[in-house]
């Protein structure tokens, strides 16, 4: 008796444990195989922003001793480069800057949208020379920000082509209306192919059966693009525009390079903190980092509830109870992910 | 060490800042205690060196240092590229300062950053015995290398703002090359009511877009008409009748049209193609424009028609504003009695006129200016010798890119029409103090 309980148990022991140990198996296999990829992803993401957020916490250089020598170290002042950022002086400009970063957002993102659409459904159609326009339409994208930025310049100086075609002298470059203008029009003319392209991809999903089905109903070129296209393509339109959005509020080279630094008509969220970052004030620079994060964060999560993009896929998106959970976790990743996509 | 490493972080972090703000401080860390590690100011050790500049344009810099190397075996100078823009060169530099690391010994920098650099710790201090040609040396370039009356680096090639002028056209007028803004102007309408080619061109122009360049121009017409951005204790002077006088007549020549509306989209490079193109009449610009202008391969419509003058200015002669770049040995490098060796040689009057004649860059020697054989090469040397001899140094402060900001921002401001000249001098006064008192 005393003999076969614990073989009994044993042998029930070791067939759980074979159970378990499989399952434990897996699971540390998969944890062996997936650690590099998240130190990594620790590394290069999740440690930046840790330490912005803590430098953003400190202030250092920021005081002469009595040799006229600046002061070393750094001393921890707690929210007060926050502080800073929204009061006096700096506020206005904040404000100023805020201003511009979500107009520019707003306005380049909805031309963007309607031409990129517009270029897609050209793309889209077969006629003769289509691969011609679709290289050419896409061109404007393939060219580096800053590469366009100068192009823009020289389009838009005194004795540009620009004020040449209008037979007036516009100074583009100073500051006011006509720099925010020259902005949005170097802003869409680069981005539009980006979300034609998606959209693009978008609308040769669709089935040739549905449009002409559409037809044999009798339906107008108006009611076939509203009710089958604009439904259909949804998905990967929103994808575009939400990496749109995410692009635009970080936008930073084309007004530094278009317009230049320090005009208050065209001052971007990111160009501040630079200019504090050049000045060797790491901290405020910080704080000006963190306080775009949040607000690409929040916008970014705002837009994919409301509208409901599908960043991660739709067929993932739709497994039984993830579908809650996934999409409130697309927002940060979204966001950190275009963040550190770096130059357009 | 770990100060170094967080400070390595740092620097990745302020290059990737421009397109990632995110990170635009992705370091943390604090900054430690930072002790002279240069040994207090010991240039001691031997042995071979690098020398820190911008992109050489002129392809002149390789010679000398070859020049030097060749002499010195044992002691060989690296050449580290910078890029050709100031600013990122600047940057480059900061970083190299806050990693303390060794990378550069030799610190070719612009005259304006000397304070940051001293005042952070950067650079070292230099006895002035050790540098025996200093005496000879053109006083206002030796300012430039001084913070709180100790010297930091040592100037190699200075600069000024020169007038250039359609000589062709003064000559048809029968007018004298003017002296004061008041002589320009009348000059300049002589021209337009005798000249019927000069219809339709304008006065004046200088550099008037919101950058550097223009915090240079309003400077000079400042100190042109007798007043003072910094006074000579470092304290902001600028809200007084002088100051006013100055900004005023850029203002006047914005609203009057004398200065074209476009000047306040010029910089360097669009004043120069206009001046060339035959659009103005006066422009104000640095030596460099006198070999382009002179191109005989198409690109300058007023080759052997323009002539050189020193600035006008209120009441006389005008003042330009201090150009010109500056030796400094890093704290952090080592062999820097082979640097002090280097910046002698650099300095010395062999080098810089052999420097002049290859890269017709402007040397810190008053008797260089005077050489007969040189004055033949370069005919604007004695314009630029009475402008370099009369110049003054732009603010000499610790935070140079916050107060150049802010000039920047009051001169845009009142040319541009945007404020009264009174107005913008009284917020630069404020904004000023709240800068440079600390």
């Amino acid at each position: 008796m005393s003999e076969s309980a614990p073989i009994n148990n044993r042998s029930e022991s070791k067939a759980s444990k074979r159970v378990t140990s499989f399952n434990e198996g897996t699971g540390r296999l998969a944890a062996i195989l997936l650690s590099p990829t998240l130190i990594v992803l620790a590394l290069v993401v999740l440690y930046p922003i840790v330490s912005a957020l803590r430098e953003s916490l400190y202030t250092s250089g920021t005081k002469l001793d009595a040799n006229g020598f600046v002061v070393k170290g750094s001393t921890f002042v707690g929210l007060d480069n926050y502080a800073a950022i929204f009061s006096g002086d700096t506020g206005s400009r904040f404000w100023t800057a805020f201003y511009n970063t979500t107009f520019f957002t707003v306005v380049c993102v909805v031309l963007e949208t309607v031409l990129g659409v517009a270029m897609a459904l050209i793309m889209h159609k077969a006629f003769k020379g289509r691969s011609v326009v679709r290289a050419a339409i896409l061109v404007p994208w393939a060219i580096p920000t800053v590469v366009s930025a100068l192009l823009w310049k020289w389009i838009f100086q005194a004795d540009g082509i620009a004020n040449t075609l209008i037979g007036s002298q516009i100074l583009w470059s100073t500051d006011g209306w006509q720099a925010k203008l020259s902005i949005i029009i170097a802003d869409t003319w680069k981005t539009a192919p980006f979300i034609g392209l998606l959209v693009l991809a978008g609308l040769q999903t669709i089935p040739a059966e549905v449009y002409e089905a559409a037809k044999v109903d009798g339906a107008s070129v108006l009611q076939t693009f509203r009710r089958i296209t604009l439904p259909l393509v949804k998905p990967a339109l929103l994808v575009a525009v939400l990496f749109r959005i995410l692009d635009t509020l970080r936008i930073f080279d084309l007004p530094y390079v278009l317009v230049g630094p320090h005009k208050p008509s065209v001052e971007t969220l990111s160009m501040l903190g630079y200019d504090e970052a050049f000045n060797t004030r790491y901290g405020p620079a910080a704080a000006y980092a963190t306080v775009l994060f949040l607000y690409v964060a929040a916008v970014a999560y705002v837009f994919v509830k409301l509208l409901g993009a599908d960043v991660i896929g739709e067929a993932r998106a739709k497994l039984p109870g993830g579908k809650k959970k996934r999409r409130r976790a697309i927002a940060a990743p979204g966001a950190a992910e275009a963040s550190l996509a770096g130059g357009q | 060490m770990r100060f170094e490493r967080s400070h390595t972080r740092r620097a990745v972090a302020l290059g990737v800042a421009s397109s990632l703000v995110l990170l635009a401080s992705a370091c943390g860390g604090d900054s430690g205690d930072k002790n002279s590690s240069g040994g207090g100011g010991a240039l001691e050790g031997h042995g071979p060196i690098t020398f820190a500049t911008g992109k050489d344009t002129s392809g002149f810099l390789p010679k000398q240092v070859a020049a030097w190397n060749s002499q010195h075996p044992d002691e060989k100078v690296e050449i580290k590229e910078l890029p050709e823009n100031a600013n990122d060169q600047r940057q480059q530099m900061v970083q190299n300062a806050q990693n303390q690391s060794d990378a550069f010994s030799v610190l070719n920098m612009d005259v304006v950053w000397t304070s940051e650099f001293a005042a952070n710790q950067w650079i070292e201090p230099l006895p002035e015995d050790k540098f025996p040609d200093l005496p000879k040396l053109i006083p206002a370039t030796v300012e430039t290398a001084k913070y709180r009356d100790k010297l930091y680096a040592v100037p190699i090639t200075s600069d000024g703002g020169l007038l250039y002028y359609r000589k062709d056209l003064l000559d048809q007028a029968g007018v004298q090359v003017p002296k004061t803004w008041d002589e320009m102007l009348a000059a300049c309408l002589a021209v337009q009511a005798k000249v019927p080619s000069a219809k339709g061109m304008s006065c004046y122009a200088g550099q008037f877009e919101k950058y550097e360049g223009l915090t240079v121009n309003f400077s000079e017409a400042i100190n042109s008409a007798g007043g003072v951005v910094v006074d000579k204790d470092g304290k902001p002077n600028v809200d007084t009748p002088e100051a006013l006088a100055g900004l005023e007549e850029l203002t006047k020549g914005f609203s009057t049209g004398a200065i074209p509306k476009a000047a306040i989209t010029y910089k360097e490079e669009e004043g120069r193609r206009a001046f060339q193109e035959g659009k103005l009449l006066f422009h104000r610009n640095w030596p460099y424009v006198y070999a382009l202008a002179q191109k005989t391969d198409g690109s300058s419509k007023i080759v052997n028609k323009f002539g050189v003058a020193p600035l006008p200015g209120k009441s006389g002669p005008g003042v330009s504003s201090l150009g010109g770049h500056d030796y400094a040995i890093s704290k952090f490098a080592k062999n820097k009695a082979t640097a002090v060796d280097f910046i002698n040689f650099m300095a010395s009057e062999a080098r810089q006129k052999v420097n002049l004649s290859g890269s017709s860059q402007a040397p810190t020697y008053a008797s260089l200016y005077d050489d007969p054989a040189l004055n033949k090469q370069f005919p604007y040397l004695a314009p630029l010798k009475a402008s370099i001899l009369g110049a003054q140094p732009r603010p000499r402060v610790v935070k140079y890119g916050d107060v150049t900001a802010a000039i920047q921002d009051a001169a845009y401001n009142a040319l541009s029409g945007k404020t009264q000249p009174k107005q913008a001098l009284t917020d630069l006064q404020t904004k000023l103090t709240s800068l440079i008192t600390q």
